[in-house]
């Protein structure tokens, strides 16, 4: 009997010690000042954040949290005071952001190119086409396979910027359209799988191209200096969250973050990013912040 | 708070509406999930009966280990393994069930199962240890005793299967996986709602958090009631 009163007297005391501990703030998180920065799946999964954000926290003390989703939600996060800084890339939402008062400013930043994949065999016959909108006039008359975001990020306007310039509207009630809710990743992988066609921003397309062994490229040429169409021109800005709806942003962390990320040093640090391991540069910086 | 009360006003609206963005899930969550208890309901009840009236089990000790493993088992690892399996580049590839209700209904059935076979088990261990011997006393043929065993125990029974739908009518890591979460094709409740959160739509993702929560409502419901009928006509 005592025994057993004791082994239940261990599991209690063992509960309430992983209670507590799991409950207490680390001691590291204490310390530093906590950035958090909502960004894009696409800067993300290229892993161009794991290769200059080191620096930062070296320099500032500080931690960058990352939180890579699509520009919508990165958005919306901004909005509601849950990030401090955005790095994202749907232009157009950006200023309507920024005039609605949410973020003190706009800094570009960086770009670089979407270009449409599809399956090797190529069964609508777009391969070397220069546009992505011919590209996609054809892929939707051939009805053939497309993979679609679908999930208010950057790339899924772009994509619907792109449908309307082709005059088309293509909704799932269509068979050939497939809308997938995910992350530029998961959508690669599902277009590899399915034999589709998809659009996508160059950088997450080359950082995974080894395991997309049915994908090729169509459009866009193989390097951003060989797409000859201007709409897929994929452009990064920077926002700080303003600080006056949200009393716990901040802001002068933000501040000091842009300053970092425009210096001269990070750019040619974005600038040399993926030239080593894919053999081309993956973003390019603007010569000065705007 | 605002935003809460905001979200509840239209997530009535949108299901008196029967908007298809609501309705089109709702289906499909309902197909997936009770194809998928049948499966695993089918082949989980009789493993589970023959292992809890087996007097003795080899390497008791080894399958029990695997099977409460099992009833643990993280669906996402499920949904990895499935994803493997089923890829053009895995070894099932050629049956093209990928993204796929089909591919849905697979993994939760692996999910399902162990909890079945587990939660029936125990239920028909621990239910009359003298019942067996009893029947045999009396002239009882196998058949017989096995149905006897079944209706003395189906409070358990419906537990277990309940416990099943609970589990995978909640469970989004591996169809999300499996699934692909294609509007129209393989997007179930649980997918859409992380989706719908993800845009900041949040009414919506409220609305198809609460359809969900009312589905398993009435489905638990639904397994008392039928219980007690037995029970009172008895």
């Amino acid at each position: 009997m005592v025994k057993k009163h004791r082994s239940l007297l261990w599991l209690a005391l063992t509960l309430i010690t992983a209670a507590i501990v799991g409950c207490r703030p680390s001691q590291h998180l204490q310390e530093s000042q906590i950035l958090r920065l909502a960004t894009t799946t696409s800067t993300e999964n290229s892993g161009l954040l794991n290769a200059i954000l080191p620096q930062f926290e070296f320099i500032t003390g500080a931690t960058v949290e990352v939180v890579a989703v699509g520009t919508g939600q990165a958005l919306a996060l901004g909005k509601a005071g849950d990030a401090d800084v955005l790095l994202v890339h749907a232009p157009e939402q950006e200023r309507e952001f920024v005039a609605a008062g949410h973020g003190t400013a706009r800094y570009s930043i960086m770009y670089n190119d979407f270009i449409i994949v599809g399956p090797r065999d190529d069964p609508a016959n777009i391969r070397h086409l220069s546009l992505a909108t011919d590209a996609m006039t054809i892929i939707a008359s051939t009805k053939s396979p497309w993979a679609s975001r679908g999930d208010d990020s950057g790339t899924y306007v772009k994509e619907k910027t792109l449908w309307r310039a082709a005059g088309l509207y293509p909704t799932s009630s269509e068979s050939w359209y497939h809308s997938i809710g995910q992350g530029m990743g998961a959508t690669l992988n599902y277009a590899n799988e399915t034999d589709a066609y998809t659009l996508t921003d160059r950088g997450t397309y080359l950082s995974q191209s080894e395991h997309l062994p049915f994908l090729n490229l169509m459009v866009g040429g193989l390097s951003i200096k060989d797409n000859s169409d201007p709409t897929l021109y994929n452009p990064y800005g920077i926002i700080p969250v303003h600080s006056k709806k949200h009393n716990r942003i901040k802001h002068q962390l933000a501040l000091q973050f842009v300053e970092w990320l425009t210096s001269a040093e990070t750019r040619e640090h974005i600038n040399s990013y993926g030239v080593e391991e894919f053999g081309q540069q993956l973003f390019y910086t603007h010569r000065q912040s705007q | 708070m605002q935003i809460l009360i905001e979200a509840l006003e239209d997530s009535l609206q949108l299901m008196l509406d029967l908007d298809p963005t609501v309705l089109v899930p709702v289906m499909l969550t309902l197909r997936v999930t009770l194809s998928s208890l049948a499966v695993s309901t089918m082949i989980g009840l009789p493993i589970g009966v023959s292992l809890g009236m087996a007097v003795k089990i080899p390497a008791r000790g080894l399958l029990l280990a695997a099977l409460y493993t099992g009833m643990g088992l993280p669906p996402v690892v499920v949904g990895l393994i499935i994803f493997l399996m089923l890829s053009r580049s895995g070894p099932l590839g050629y049956l093209s069930w990928l993204f796929t209700p089909t591919a849905m209904i697979l993994a939760q059935t692996v999910i399902a199962l162990p909890l079945i076979v587990g939660l029936t088990m125990a239920a028909v261990r621990n239910s009359h240890p003298e019942l067996q011997p009893q029947l045999r006393a009396l002239g009882a043929t196998r058949w017989q005793t096995i149905i006897t065993v079944i209706s003395e125990t189906r409070f358990g029974l419906l537990a277990a299967i309940a416990a099943a739908y609970g589990r995978i009518v909640a469970e989004v890591g591996a169809v999300m996986l499996v699934g692909g979460n294609i509007e129209m094709k393989t997007r179930v409740l649980t997918t859409a709602i992380v989706l719908e959160t993800r845009k900041g739509a949040f009414a919506l993702a409220l609305a198809l958090g609460l359809i969900l929560l009312t589905m398993t409502f009435i489905a638990n419901i639904a397994l008392l009631r039928f219980g007690n009928w037995n029970e009172q006509r008895r």
